[in-house]
């Protein structure tokens, strides 16, 4: 498959993102679209890894086909992580204000 | 050989002539809080007495018209340009180390009397005030170069504004003291660019130097630079335009205005132009300007003099006077009669003046002469001095002025005849205003309080003695410059400077001399004027009585010394002071305030409105985050 596809999808993964985190006050649901951007740019560094392992140049040097693909899961588990603390912040934030409308949290004092 | 060894202890001794003064002042000035009356008295004193004897033995030694420059260290030495501190000592000089010193000495000895009541801070304060003076001055005509010179006239223009508001409490004094200073400015001004002309044409501001390299200069250059000396010269030496400072220095202790308004400072003007006399010479447009404004000076101020009733106005406007006359005489090329006058001058003036303070003394501070009269009986050796004084400077035979007098006003007949009649028309003033003052003061009976009355009484000897040397200098002093029709070889004085005069005699092509009838036809008119103008006054005000009537008309405009003042305050001072408020209420307010308090002020505002973005929003913040990077985004990739 041609890379353009790979890139018109991540594209498409990233902008939904974007304008979710825009658009939503739901803060579990701009929590996942920052995930989705998260994935999308994933995905782009796994499909630019397949694309270059293709060429001549690296297939002449060791590992540099698998490197990004072990990024790649490296990224997963950070994020997976990341996920964990993310959703602690909510779960406080809805002890505190008994919301997760991200427009109530508009002050660093009370 | 031994010529040589004289000239070479010339040559190590003249330095000790500024120098001694300077020490006196460092005594004096840093050890004024320990230094009882006496010793401050002896210190000041002595180092000028020290500095005479010296100017002395200097002064025997150029007597043969000899000059020498002795060379101390470069002063200025930049590419293309030397200016060494240097001192020259030739007959013009010394004759002025005499006049500085001698007289500088009598009146330090008279201060220490005078200025009696005054604190011992004080006291030794104005002692050192006077010997900084001393020392300026001697630097000023000891100077082998119109930068030294330069030096002296700012030193000298300090100490005058030191002196004069030496009762500083006093805001009357301190206004006198800041007018002088800056009158003397605007001269300064017109003297430093001289000397730069000088320097860009010549190279060099060594006198020497100067006069040997005269044909770089053309006659614009001469003219030019003389011009702008001779405005150096009004200042320093009370000319018009700028001559209204010194009847107001008489703020200053009357020793002060002995030494330094009579003297020896207003007359640096005419030592400047004297020793500049190739110069002056060589461009005859600028000799007619001093001249006239010289004489015009002369003239403006004896008519103010006629009509003052303050004891040392009447002697500052006679000294203004006085001086006109000696620039009158360089203006007509009479040079030696110019220093000559300065000489004589510096002898009765200072007379006067100390005179004046001897009766001030006893009069308790009186100045106003309608208060006075009768004097003659109290103080006898005051009275005899002064009466002394005053036949010299009107020119009576055989005191001193009336020889200096008339070589410059036969000098003046030679060149015009207008010149003359003007000139002898002044003397005629002259004795007018002086037999005015001396009978107002000394002779008819006595007008003051009882009180003052009871308190008159002769000066103690430190005042009276330097009075009586004053005294006989006035009268013989003229001895040293018999006109060639009394006695044949009999001016010393022409002989002892003509060396400093040379180039210039040489320059000037014909000479034609009055014959010997014309010059006693001449002095004949001049001495009947002055005595006719005498002898009215004597008789006019040794009856004078007190009135309350005002002076009218013409009298009233002399009493108000032609409204000059007035004149200044009008065009100059206010509007000096309206631009200023100009400047200080619109281009400072508003322009300068106005720009600074607005960029404050767009800060604040900015800020302000910038504020409003850091909303909370965490949407807002992302929603520009995201814009940014768009913006990122475009200009990466379609710029």
């Amino acid at each position: 498959m041609e890379i353009k596809w790979y890139i018109g999808l991540a594209v498409a993964l990233f902008c939904t993102g974007v304008v979710g985190v825009l658009t939503r006050r739901n803060s579990i649901i701009i929590f996942m679209c920052i995930e989705l951007m998260l994935n999308a740019v994933n995905l782009l560094l796994v499909a630019f890894s397949k694309m270059h392992a293709a060429s001549p140049v690296a297939q002449a040097l060791p590992n540099v086909a698998s490197d990004a693909q072990l990024f790649v899961f490296f990224i997963m588990v950070v994020a997976a992580a990341e996920v964990s603390v993310g959703l602690a912040i909510i779960v406080m934030m809805y002890r505190n204000i008994h919301s997760v409308d991200i427009n109530f949290l508009n002050r660093l004092k009370n | 050989m031994t010529f040589d060894l004289i000239m070479s202890n010339v040559l190590q001794l003249v330095w000790l002539i500024p120098a001694l003064p300077l020490i006196g002042f460092l005594l004096n000035g840093l050890g004024r809080k320990m230094l009882s009356k006496t010793m401050a008295g002896i210190v000041g004193s002595g180092t000028v007495l020290l500095a005479f004897l010296v100017s002395l033995y200097v002064f025997f030694q150029v007597k043969g018209g000899n000059s020498h420059v002795a060379h101390y260290f470069n002063f200025i030495n930049i590419e293309g340009l030397k200016i060494g501190f240097d001192f020259q000592v030739d007959p013009l000089s010394s004759i002025f180390l005499l006049i500085i010193t001698g007289v500088g000495f009598l009146i330090h000895v008279y201060s220490t009397s005078y200025m009696h009541e005054e604190d011992p801070k004080d006291f030794a304060k104005y002692f050192a005030y006077l010997n900084l003076f001393v020392f300026s001055m001697l630097l000023l005509v000891m100077g082998a170069n119109y930068v030294i010179m330069f030096i002296g006239w700012e030193g000298v223009g300090l100490c005058s504004y030191l002196l004069i508001g030496y009762w500083f409490k006093n805001t009357n004094y301190n206004n006198a003291a800041k007018k002088a200073f800056i009158m003397n400015r605007i001269g300064d001004l017109g003297f430093l660019l001289a000397v730069f002309w000088l320097i860009s044409k010549t190279g060099s501001a060594d006198y020497h130097e100067v006069f040997a390299n005269l044909s770089k200069l053309t006659t614009r250059d001469i003219t030019g630079i003389t011009l702008l000396l001779f405005v150096g010269a009004t200042g320093k030496s009370a000319q018009i335009p700028l001559y209204t400072w010194l009847p107001d220095a008489m703020a200053g202790p009357t020793p002060v205005s002995a030494l330094i308004h009579a003297a020896t400072m207003v007359t640096a003007g005419i030592y400047m132009i004297a020793r500049s006399n190739v110069l002056y010479t060589m461009a005859p447009a600028t000799q007619t300007v001093v001249a006239v404004v010289g004489l015009a000076t002369a003239i403006l101020a004896a008519t103010i003099a006629l009509k003052q009733n303050d004891i040392k106005k009447v002697l500052a406007y006679s000294t203004v006077s006085q001086l006109g006359y000696m620039f009158l005489g360089l203006g007509v090329g009479a040079f030696t009669g110019a220093v000559f006058h300065v000489m004589t001058h510096a002898f009765f003036k200072a007379l006067l003046f100390l005179g004046a303070g001897s009766v001030i003394h006893a009069m308790g501070g009186e100045q106003d002469i309608r208060n006075m009269g009768g004097l003659k009986k109290h103080m006898r050796i005051t009275h005899i001095t002064f009466l002394l004084a005053c036949f010299a400077i009107a020119g009576m035979p055989p005191f001193s002025g009336f020889f200096s007098k008339d070589e410059i006003l036969a000098a003046a007949y030679e060149k015009n005849p207008v010149l003359w009649g003007i000139g002898v028309a002044g003397a005629m003033m002259t004795a007018f205003y002086m037999f005015r003052l001396y009978a107002m003061t000394f002779l008819g009976n006595f007008r003051g309080t009882h009180e003052q009355e009871h308190h008159l009484h002769e000066s103690p000897a430190a005042m009276t003695m330097p009075l009586i040397v004053l005294a006989i200098l006035s009268v013989i002093g003229g001895f040293i410059g018999i006109p060639e029709v009394f006695m044949h070889g009999g001016h010393r004085l022409e002989e002892f400077l003509a060396p400093v005069f040379a180039q210039s005699n040489a320059l000037i092509k014909e000479h034609h001399a009055l014959s010997h009838s014309q010059e006693y036809m001449l002095m004949g008119i001049s001495v009947a004027a002055a005595l006719a103008a005498l002898a009215f006054a004597w008789n006019k005000f040794s009856k004078y009585r007190k009135s309350d009537k005002e002076e009218a008309g013409l009298g009233k405009v002399l009493e108000n010394k032609w409204y000059v003042d007035e004149l200044y305050d009008s065009i100059i001072v206010k509007p000096v002071l309206a631009i200023g408020k100009y400047f200080n209420n619109v281009v400072e307010k508003r322009g300068i305030d106005g720009f600074v308090n607005g960029v404050g002020r767009a800060v604040n505002y900015g800020s302000r409105q910038i504020r409003l973005l850091q909303s909370g929003q965490v949407g807002a913040y992302v929603l520009m985050m995201v814009l940014g990077i768009l913006v990122f985004f475009i200009v990466q990739l379609f710029l």
